[in-house]
């Protein structure tokens, strides 16, 4: 074992997995130089800007553009009509549905598209917009999901009268989308009818927005003399958005170049196809030149991309010594105007059925319902996979609530109820296979790790204190123990618009020993310049600082299907893994001849191949890579080039132990975060660097929803938190320092264990500060109060519990 | 129709002129007429502080003021701190302590703490915190933005103290 | 968010600033820092067509800090913050500008932009009723003194006229008990409710007590009533229960985002017994 030091010192050299490698990506960002879509400019560039709707229901009567197009440098103004022969005034949306791309006769929520003016440049554009004249024509506006299914409510979506079957099953309602169910209804319902102990309440998570710090936009160009389109844009799946625009232009998709530049965040507000894009597209074929198109913050609120909004009513049952019996959940789903939800195609309702979370529940059943109101389409994953955030949401309300049912301690209940270490790989009631877990470990390392029987005590002495007049402040403990489904998904049960869920890398080795990897995916600050390159550096051998990793550009980019949902590591970062996997392959072929020895009789160590037995005789992967391109090998191939598409067997199932201590002000409902410990399990860790960045912004996220972030509406379908001024953003001093923690229990089926994290602290997130907000109130009788916590709903849950005296 | 004005600013230490609206903002100004795309946009309500950039010797927001008002102006964009061959403090420290992701919000950040470090150049956690406070982030949490200024002012203070 | 076309004057005197005023009647506004007026007119609520920028003029600036404290209008936040004369002088104004947006705000945000443009959200307003402050005001009929106290009549409109500039505020070196107490839902927010107090104390009795309120009506309120009932008291339980008795009589705060109207008055009587144990343990 005497050149252990040495093969330690060449593993140090490749910086791979496991380290905490510095980013590649940042000394561009640092200095200013990033390229994002409002970056690019092009000679002869229009730029095109909406007319919206100020009402969120209205026939739209007639549209007068006279003035706008007088306006001088004003060049088009675009309208339904405009684009109807063109079979582009609505398009399909992902989940089965179409939307308008501008007005068809009427509007359906506030700020919807009307009408697309192009003009030289933004502030003529704006001025432009001013003078469009619409005439509207009131409607009556449902905001209510529960009102929009009422016999009489008004039709919303006049285009679907008499359309009983939609995309995902039975229409039985005017306003109604599908029903869509998972589980067993008679057996939960039999197996809570007959439990000791029931707890039954609605949870609501409400409608936020995921709001990147850049807002959507995209230029689009169409090159006349070649017949080329090339479109740049804020797209979180650049291929697929090839794919829609070829079939929604009729222009051959090897005509079209999608190229995501870097993205300012995306957090799943950037996964949709929206009218800016298509619109942007049409003008620039009009036109002949390159259009640009960027939507300002309001419009960013208003029309693209909300999530959430889930009215979830669950009944669970358990033994009266804790042990859960079943579990049955309803939802309601607001999906506004239009079915826009970015899910996998078979699954309406996303992954919402993980809501059996970490426990091991011998029966369940659920069924969502979706529904169209006046507000704003979309329903996106924001930051996180597929309505897992308000799965886990539901189950982490739902335990504490049982917790409070049964008397018992939440941690106590949780820790009987885990699906055990031993049990996995486990089906769940709602049919899901985790692939693996440790949740006992995680969990009593957490407890530990805040103290948590001393902080029950505290937490005891400070009701005592707060019931003889001495503190107006109560003590939260929030607990969550989440499992999260990411890594969407087998190509055999997931597809977007029909295209598989795999994803791809394509590596190039250069002769001198360095390589490009160009992959599917496209990072929006997740750093996948760097870690993929340390994958693939674990791998090759190849030193991560010597591979550059490429995406966004279908050009030059393998097919894949984007990033969001925390895929990348699981799906891409398999795919670069294989790729590898196949370089090195070929690399042992080339190897054995240049040592004169059959391919068996090497063996791999850490960036070279070596004579079994003799480890003085090797061949670096440089020296191979240099022999693949100059030298003759009989039965191989020149060059050394790999492709992986990787279709995943299974999802991955990340867990993670979270813990908030929270204080609450009962007179003003301010709250202060004094304590955050989020323990993370995502299998092997690429990164800790990055990682650990991931959760401080995903909680930070968290924070926000949780604690005052919503898309508001009045009665009347306005929108009432349409700058950041009212929707919540929290600065550097309203967020708290994290405490982060790990175990790791690596994926049986990842070529190298990953399961992703960018999104498991949101999932976890939200439920521990809002369990630590229900906690501090526990005492005096709280059982559920709906998100988000701000000072004046605080505030109305002490009062509505008699704090104020 | 048009109004434009005769601009003339100073940006990032050289002289500039450009025809410009009055009523054009100086972060279109900057981005649109002068190619400077450092500072970004993200709210336009002065909220988020992605402009930002240091104007006379003071931190604003490019996004709430009009090309006239900044008439005559001297700015500082990340573009006019450090070079590609020598970083400032700040643009090494962020990369160090993981103080970006995607990389929107940057510009004004350190542009902000640029000037918050000459401001107070030995701040306390919770003086970076407020004084940080007109820049919000999306993907950091600010741990790591707070970690790396802090550090930026240990590394300058070292620098200075070795220097006297 | 793109404003709409206007042209632009940098007068290098008020008379002059008077003077575009006149000319050019109520297509005319005034900018100072802009920070209110600028997003309006981004929004397109506001297109004036003439804009008549104060920053060059430098008999706007400056800040005097002795028995008398007078402020130039086109003082900043950050400079009124970082002023050690005031610092001394009147503490309560670095508490407050604080608690006003954001450094970068702050940095353009003016003294008499807040108290100017009559948006019951800012925070100077409230604090220059408490101060008793008076506002002068420069016009085509000269200069005249208007008490902070009657300018404010609904949101946006107030005593100054459409030709007028308000060149600085002052007042009366303030008592040594002060708070500004603001509750708000993060930086950058305007107040979900906010207090000024002054009070002097003498042998353990308050001689003198000022209180105002921020936001919590469509204009800044000034509660002569919380102040009175303060007076001879030892600032105990009872007469802060009365003092927030007083004030509620005072206030006529609306639903908004930040709440309704029952949680306002609750937080309103809570922020201001803050302010008013503060500013007793100072005097």
């Amino acid at each position: 074992m005497k050149d252990l030091p040495d093969s330690e010192e060449r593993r140090a050299n490749l910086k791979g997995l496991g380290c905490a490698r510095k980013r590649v990506e940042d000394a561009r960002f640092t200095q200013g130089k990033g390229n994002y879509v409002d970056d690019i400019k092009l000679p002869g560039m229009l730029f095109g800007d909406f007319v919206r709707s100020p009402y969120a229901h209205a026939r739209v009567k007639s549209i007068n553009a006279e003035a706008a197009l007088a306006l001088p440098g004003v060049i088009a103004v675009l309208t339904a009509k405009d684009l109807e022969p063109l079979g582009l005034h609505w398009m399909p949306t992902l989940a089965g549905d179409k939307q308008m791309v501008l007005a068809d006769g009427k509007v359906l929520f506030q700020g919807q598209e009307v009408a697309f003016v192009v003009a030289t440049d933004r502030y003529i554009a704006a001025d432009a917009v001013e003078l469009v004249e619409v005439d509207y024509e009131d409607l009556p506006v449902v905001v209510d999901p529960f009102k929009a299914q009422a016999p009489d409510a008004p039709v919303l979506r006049e285009d679907l009268e008499g359309v009983t079957e939609g995309a995902h099953g039975p229409r039985r309602h005017h306003n109604h989308i599908f029903t869509w169910e998972q589980g067993d209804a008679a057996g939960a319902n039999a197996a809570i009818d007959g439990s000791e102990v029931i707890a039954e309440e609605t949870i609501y998570y409400h409608r936020t927005h995921p709001c990147p710090l850049e807002t959507c936009g995209c230029v689009a160009s169409m090159d006349k003399i070649n017949g080329k389109l090339t479109l740049w844009g804020t797209f979180q799946a650049p291929h697929v958005v090839r794919t829609v625009a070829s079939l929604l232009s009729g222009i051959d998709e090897h005509n079209i170049r999608v190229v995501s530049p870097d993205i300012g965040g995306g957090f799943g507000n950037k996964v949709g196809v929206y009218p800016g894009y298509v619109c942007s597209i049409v003008a620039t074929i009009v036109t002949g030149k390159p259009v640009k198109w960027v939507e300002d913050r309001m419009e960013n609120l208003m029309a693209t991309a909300f999530a959430r909004d889930y009215w979830m009513k669950g009944r669970i049952g358990a033994t009266k010594d804790g042990r859960i019996t079943g579990l049955h959940a309803h939802v309601t789903a607001d999906h506004g105007a239009f079915d826009a939800c970015a899910d996998p195609t078979k699954f309406p309702a996303g992954f919402f059925h993980i809501c059996t979370g970490s426990y091991d529940i011998p029966v369940a059943y659920c069924a969502v319902d979706g529904v169209y109101t006046n507000k704003a389409p979309g329903g996106v994953a924001y930051r996180c996979s597929f309505r897992v955030t308000e799965a886990a949401y539901f189950i982490e309300r739902m335990i504490e609530i049982l917790a409070i049912k049964l008397g018992m301690d939440a941690a106590e209940l949780r820790r009987i109820n885990f699906i055990r270490a031993d049990q996995f790989p486990y089906t769940s009631a709602l049919g899901w296979e985790y692939d693996s877990g440790d949740y006992h470990t995680a969990w009593d390392k957490a407890l530990k790790a805040v103290d948590y029987e001393g902080l029950r005590r505290e937490q005891a002495e400070r009701v005592e204190a707060f019931r003889r007049g001495e503190t107006r402040k109560l003590l939260g403990i929030g607990l969550t123990h989440f499992t999260e489904i990411v890594g969407a998904g087998p190509v055999k049960n997931c597809d977007i618009l029909g295209m598989g869920m795999f994803d791809s890398c394509e590596i190039r080795i250069h002769p001198t020993g360095s390589a490009i990897a160009r992959l599917g995916t496209i990072s929006q600050g997740q750093g996948h310049a760097t870690t993929f390159a340390q994958i693939l550096a674990s791998e090759t051998g190849i030193p991560a600082d010597k591979i550059t990793i490429e995406e966004g550009d279908t050009d030059t980019a393998p097919y894949g299907l984007g990033t969001y949902g925390s895929r990348s590591t699981p799906v891409a970062g398999a795919a670069t893994a294989m790729a590898g996997r196949k370089i090195r392959a070929k690399a042992q072929m080339i190897a054995a001849y240049l040592l004169e020895v059959h391919d068996d009789d090497l063996e791999w160590d850490v960036d070279r191949f070596a004579v079994k037995g003799a480890p003085e005789r090797f061949k670096t992967m440089a020296e191979i890579a240099y022999a693949a391109y100059n030298q003759a090998i009989p039965g191989v191939e020149p060059g050394l080039e790999a492709v992986s598409y990787y279709d995943p067997p299974n999802m991955t199932y990340p867990f993670g132990a979270y813990i908030c201590v929270m204080e609450i002000d009962v007179d003003t409902g301010e709250h202060e975060i004094r304590q955050f410990y989020a323990l993370d399990d995502c299998g092997t860790r690429i990164n800790p660097m990055i990682i650990e960045g991931q959760v401080h912004g995903g909680l930070t996220e968290a924070l926000a929803i949780a604690m005052g972030q919503e898309i508001a509406y009045d009665d009347m379908g306005n929108v009432r938190t349409g700058t950041l001024m009212d929707f919540f953003l929290p600065t550097a001093w309203e967020t708290p320092n994290y405490q982060t923690d790990w175990t790791e229990t690596p994926s049986p089926h990842h070529p190298i264990g990953a399961k992703g994290v960018g999104e498991s602290p949101n999932v976890g997130g939200v439920p521990a500060f809002s369990n630590a907000v229900h906690d501090a109130f526990r005492a005096f009788g709280l059982t559920q109060t709906h998100m988000p916590h701000d000072h004046w709903r605080i505030w109305r849950t002490a009062r509505d519990l008699g704090l104020h005296g | 129709m048009s109004n434009r004005m005769h601009l003339t600013l100073k940006v990032n230490g050289e002289a500039v002129e450009t025809l410009a609206e009055p009523r054009e903002l100086l972060i279109h100004v900057l981005r649109e007429r002068l190619g400077i795309t450092g500072p970004h946009i993200g709210c336009e309500t002065s909220h988020c502080g992605a402009c930002t950039v240091d104007m006379d010797g003071k931190s604003v927001k490019a996004c709430t003021i009009f090309a006239a008002q900044a008439q005559g102006a001297e700015i500082t964009t990340i573009e006019g701190i450090g070079t590609p061959d020598s970083l400032h403090v700040l643009q090494e420290m962020f990369r160090e302590h993981h103080g970006l992701q995607c990389g929107f919000c940057t510009p004004g950040m350190i542009t902000r703490a640029w000037r918050l470090l000459q401001e107070t150049p030995s701040p306390t956690e919770e003086e970076v915190r407020f004084g940080m406070a007109g820049n919000l982030c999306r993907c950091t949490g600010y741990q790591n933005i707070v970690k790396a200024v802090l550090a930026a002012a240990n590394e300058l203070n070292t620098v200075k103290e070795a220097a006297e | 968010m793109i404003p709409a076309r206007f042209d632009y004057h940098r007068p290098d005197s008020v008379a002059a600033a008077v003077g575009l005023l006149q000319q050019h009647g109520d297509e005319a506004r005034v900018v100072a820092g802009g920070h209110s007026l600028i997003p309006m007119m981004k929004l397109r609520m506001a297109a004036p067509a003439h804009l008549v920028d104060l920053q060059g003029i430098a008999a706007l600036r400056g800040i005097e800090a002795g028995d008398r404290i007078r402020i130039g209008a086109m003082v900043t936040q950050s400079e009124m913050l970082a002023h050690a004369g005031l610092a001394e002088a009147a503490p309560i104004l670095a508490e407050a500008a604080r608690q006003i947006a954001d450094p970068q705000v702050r940095n353009l945000g003016t003294v008499g932009g807040n108290v100017a443009n009559g948006d019951p959200g800012n925070d100077l307003p409230a604090l220059m009723l408490c101060l008793d402050a008076t506002f002068t005001l420069e016009g085509p009929e000269g200069v005249r003194e208007v008490a902070a106290r009657g300018f404010y009549e609904a949101p946006y409109v107030t005593a100054r006229e459409e030709e007028e500039i308000l060149t600085a505020v002052g007042f009366d070196r303030p008592a040594r008990g002060f708070a500004y107490e603001k509750q708000k839902r993060k930086i950058g927010d305007y107040a979900t409710a906010a207090a000024a107090v002054l009070i002097g104390a003498e042998g353990g009795r308050v001689v003198s007590a000022s209180v105002a309120m921020t936001n919590l009506a469509d204009v800044p309120v000034f509660s002569a009533a919380a102040g009175e009932v303060l007076l001879g008291s030892d600032c105990g339980e009872d007469a802060v229960a009365a003092a927030v008795d007083a004030m509620q009589g005072d206030i006529d705060p609306v639903e908004d985002n930040r709440g309704p109207v029952e949680f306002k008055r609750h937080v309103a009587g809570v922020i201001l017994a803050r302010a008013i144990a503060r500013a007793w343990s100072r005097v």
